[in-house]
């Protein structure tokens, strides 16, 4: 699967691992160490352009291949390059050139109008003023944020944080969006809206798109390539329709995947 | 790192604004404390002759000097040492997303104008002993740089107490210990205590160089503990080593940072 390295390539990890040391205790004071493998061997690539879902069941990986993919965890193993940079050394500067969501947890001023926080992020990012201003009213007006803009983030809904958010990760115009479970909490309505976005996003500004969802209806719609990550490995990489084809007569998307995440479980 | 600082400070303050009840409230209720510590520290003041051989002003103004610095510093980057509750609420995740330094973002963190009392306090204090003392020109110049280095000093200490909890993110209060009860050994002269602790902080944790030993230098005071000399001029020295260890540290606990569940 090693695929050919092209200037486009936008992620690309080799043989990344990541291993924690959890301590339990067993006794008064003994305490017993083992080493846990949250990501194995793991090797994929990502071209500019790309709109790719990243499966799995809880605890598989998912999040923790996010977290090394924008920085936050070093890995242990392999060889880790996004945008051209390695995320855990070059920080930073890899922080300019892509935008993260995580859908559980807001990077907003919680107390300050929504217009603030964006201000503010202006100026951490260093964004033109003038390029900026182009593209809040985009956002705002794609995203229908105009009628919050003045309004607290903590007085917001979910959904309206979450526009908020995304537009937070956009203002700097990245090249790559990663989403960590974008449309969790939102009801259909939103949720619709979300998905309409992100397409159009990725197919008028040709941003290349990573998220990690437990919505399958978000990869129907949304991803082109799946990837499925099962104990830290990669257990599946292609298009939805190879993803369809692992199971025929299954009709459900929601089959397919269940069958895969409980194929392994067979063999422990 | 300054604009970062400033700006965020700023923001967190207009943040705080939004509710201005508390603020007012919470302002006005560190003054009233701040006012009542240095009534504290007259009354204690005015009935003591003499401690471990320093008259009351030279108390008063190792007291000042030393509290200046651990104000300083408590006021820009004592917040570093509450990093384990942002480790566990997944915060500091949302820091390292950001393309600005997250010690700079964990230090600003919910900046607000109570920050400036204790500096106040102890600046007042320092400036109650200094018109005391007279002290000539000629040694004057060291308070500017004993300030100064005692500041970075005890960033150094807060900032080895929030590396310490990228170890241990279930017990923040071992920090403390070095932070606080480095400002509280610092208010008096060192001459109160043991040989052996002041040899331990004068050469383990530098404490000593905070205000002892330049401080000695300023009342023109001899050693106590017969240390050589040229310590007196040696805070700069400490200070910087002390500030090299601690980055030192912070960069390979992010480094080994290891983020919560989810």
């Amino acid at each position: 699967m090693e695929a050919p390295r092209t200037p486009e390539t936008v992620i690309e990890l080799a043989q990344v691992g990541r291993t924690f040391t959890v301590s339990r205790r067993t006794g008064v004071l003994r305490r017993e160490r083992r080493v846990v493998h949250a990501v194995r061997d793991l090797s994929f690539t990502v071209r500019a352009g790309e709109f790719v879902g990243y499966l799995g069941p809880n605890g598989a990986g998912k999040s923790t291949t996010i977290k090394m993919l924008t920085g936050i965890l070093a890995p242990t193993a392999g060889r880790i390059s996004v945008a051209g940079l390695d995320p855990a050394r070059r920080r930073t500067a890899l922080a300019r050139r892509i935008g993260v969501v995580f859908g559980q947890r807001t990077t907003l001023w919680w107390d300050l109008p929504l217009r603030d926080s964006f201000e503010l992020i202006r100026h951490l990012y260093k964004v033109d003023r003038v390029r900026y201003r182009e593209r809040l009213d985009r956002l705002t007006e794609l995203l229908g944020l105009g009628e919050f803009l003045a309004t607290p983030v903590r007085q917001l809904s979910l959904g309206q944080r979450m526009r908020g958010d995304i537009t937070a990760a956009l203002l700097h115009d990245p090249a790559v969006l990663v989403l960590d479970e974008p449309t969790i909490g939102l009801d259909v309505v939103s949720k619709a809206a979300m998905r309409e976005f992100l397409r159009d996003l990725n197919a008028q500004q040709g941003t290349t798109v990573l998220l990690t969802t437990h919505d399958l209806g978000d990869i129907e719609r949304l991803c082109r390539r799946v990837m499925l990550i099962d104990h830290g490995r990669l257990a599946f990489d292609g298009t939805l329709d190879d993803l369809r084809a692992t199971a025929p007569g299954e009709t459900s998307l929601e089959a397919v995947v269940t069958r895969l995440y409980t194929r392994d479980r067979l063999f422990q | 790192m300054v604009r970062t600082y400033a700006l965020l400070a700023a923001t967190w303050m207009r943040a705080a604004a939004q509710y201005p009840a508390s603020l007012v409230m919470l302002t006005a209720g560190s003054f009233a404390a701040n006012a009542l510590d240095i009534a504290a520290i007259w009354i204690i003041f005015r009935h003591t002759g003499t401690l471990g051989g320093f008259t009351l002003a030279e108390v008063m103004f190792l007291y000042g000097t030393g509290g200046v610095s651990f104000a300083l510093a408590d006021m820009l980057f004592g917040n570093v040492d509450k990093l384990s509750r942002h480790i566990r609420a997944g915060s500091f995740d949302t820091m390292l997303i950001r393309p600005a330094s997250p010690f700079v973002q964990m230090a600003v963190d919910r900046f607000t104008p109570q920050r400036f009392g204790r500096p106040a306090q102890a600046v007042v204090v320092l400036w109650l002993a200094l018109a005391e003392l007279h002290v000539p020109w000629s040694r004057a110049w060291m308070i500017p740089v004993m300030i100064l280095c005692g500041t970075v000093i005890f960033t150094a200490v807060f900032t080895l107490g929030g590396a310490l909890q990228f170890l241990l993110t279930d017990a923040p209060e071992v920090a403390n210990a070095f932070t606080y009860g480095g400002s509280t050994l610092t208010q008096y002269p060192l001459s109160v205590y043991g040989a052996e602790l002041v040899r331990a902080v004068t050469y383990i944790v530098p404490l000593a160089f905070v205000n002892w030993q330049p401080g000695l230098y300023v009342l023109g005071h001899e050693d106590p503990f017969g240390l050589p000399h040229w310590l007196r001029y040696a805070a700069p020295v400490a200070a910087l080593t002390l500030a090299g260890a601690a980055a030192l540290a912070w960069r390979a606990g992010v480094r080994r940072y290891r983020s919560t569940g989810s």
